[in-house]
């Protein structure tokens, strides 16, 4: 049986997430035996090589970049997995979401206490900031979450396995954390 | 009847039960957990969650207020309901500011075991992100309305245990909130850490300063077993 293939992506968050995926220590062995990563930090690759299975997504998003690559993930894989806080509700770099971006902009680049000639950043190689921080369903359809911050190892397991064996993911009450 | 109690009937489940208990306190006492909010053994019932819906003879209605009274057909853990109860749970979580990882109340949170116990993995409703101040004037406990679900809980216990009223609703709908007894803020009012009021908010929104983070993640109140299941444990002894 051919391998099923992964992806994962990284958006407006902390890498915890991924940071958590590898925390299901030597049940990594098992799950390489099962799955081949494609588009991801964990192997570095940077496109997809084609149609992928399972795409893993943490952070929210919150820039023109997260927007394409959100819809580069749904377009590519055939189920998508919001993964941690911040992909599910906006999490902590949703805090800007109470004030106007302006404000955001000027508080961080013009007015800040240890800002000196300060510009706000405009180039074509930075990635325009959005309004506000987007949870990632409200943006594109997402198939299954994790939640957690991190989700616990655990989380992972339990709903990767499930994926795997064609079977309904469901997270025990122990590894179900908001937090 | 003759031996002055009454009967009802909890999902087929036969409860006895006194005259003058709520459905709600008849169900703890017969170790069946209703899912609540804003109540709490210790205060008046207030009726304004709605997470303890059930229905009486086959009309939704409020556990924490209703009256016990004999041959009362009672559904409470049905499908319908639990989701009913979760939407509640979601509008909530969605109108507020409610942040898990940075919150102090986080594992000990009631808001946060109900949305564990009934099922709610991310809420599907849009998010509102309301800007709302926090209160950190007093010396020693917080009022963080971000966090709050206007349950109440201080209210009632500022006045009715503590004596002192120090909180109290203003507003209408999607703008009431919790206002302090005071012309500007907290530390203007009598409350103290120790009173009933600073530690009975279900949520991290009126917290006692530096009492977070004591109990590591893995023990605290929620992380092993559902809200509920001392209820629950209780009826099997």
């Amino acid at each position: 049986m051919a391998k099923i293939k992964v992806a994962t992506a990284h958006m407006a968050g902390c890498f915890g997430c991924h940071m958590s995926l590898l925390d299901i220590d030597e049940r990594l062995v098992k799950l390489i035996e099962l799955v081949d990563f494609d588009k991801s930090p964990i192997d570095d690759i940077k496109k997809f090589s084609g149609k992928v299975d399972v795409g893993i997504i943490e952070g929210g998003c919150a820039s023109q970049e997260n927007y394409e690559v959100l819809h580069s993930f749904r377009k590519h894989c055939s189920i998508l997995v919001a993964v941690g806080e911040c992909a599910l509700t906006g999490g902590i770099p949703a805090m800007r979401n109470t004030v106007p971006l302006k404000e955001c902009m000027e508080e961080a680049y013009l007015k800040g206490p240890s800002v000196v000639d300060g510009v706000i950043p405009n180039d074509p190689d930075i990635p325009l900031i959005l309004d506000r921080v987007y949870p990632l369903h409200e943006v594109v359809k997402i198939d299954y979450f994790i939640p957690g911050c991190p989700p616990p190892a655990d989380a992972y397991w339990q709903v990767l396995t499930a994926l795997l064996e064609g079977k309904e993911p469901v997270i025990s009450y122990e590894a179900l954390k908001f937090d | 009847m003759s031996n002055g109690k009454i009967t009802i009937y909890v999902d087929d489940v036969e409860v006895e039960t006194e005259p003058g208990k709520t459905i709600m306190e008849a169900c703890d006492a017969s170790g069946i957990y209703i899912p609540r909010l804003c109540y709490h053994k210790d205060l008046i019932p207030g009726g304004h969650c709605r997470v303890c819906t059930i229905k009486v003879n086959g009309k939704p209605t409020n556990a924490c207020t209703f009256p016990a009274q004999e041959g009362l057909v009672v559904e409470n853990d049905t499908d319908e309901l639990k989701e009913f109860r979760r939407n509640i749970i979601e509008m909530l979580f969605v109108e507020g500011n409610h942040v898990c990882p940075y919150c102090e109340k986080q594992g000990n949170c009631e808001l946060q075991a109900l949305a564990y116990r009934l099922g709610m993995i991310a809420p599907t409703y849009p998010y509102l992100f309301p800007k709302i101040e926090v209160d950190a004037s007093h010396p020693d406990v917080y009022i963080d309305r971000n966090r709050c679900v206007i349950c109440g809980r201080c209210v009632r216990a500022s006045r009715d245990i503590d004596g002192k009223s120090v909180f109290g609703f203003v507003g209408r709908g999607n703008d009431k909130h919790i206002a302090v007894n005071a012309e500007h803020n907290l530390s203007e009012t009598q409350l103290t850490a120790a009173d009933r009021a600073a530690d009975i908010c279900p949520t991290g929104s009126i917290v006692v300063k530096r009492t977070a983070y004591k109990v590591p993640y893995g023990k605290r109140m929620y992380d092993q077993e559902p809200i509920g299941s001392d209820i629950e444990k209780s009826a099997k002894v």
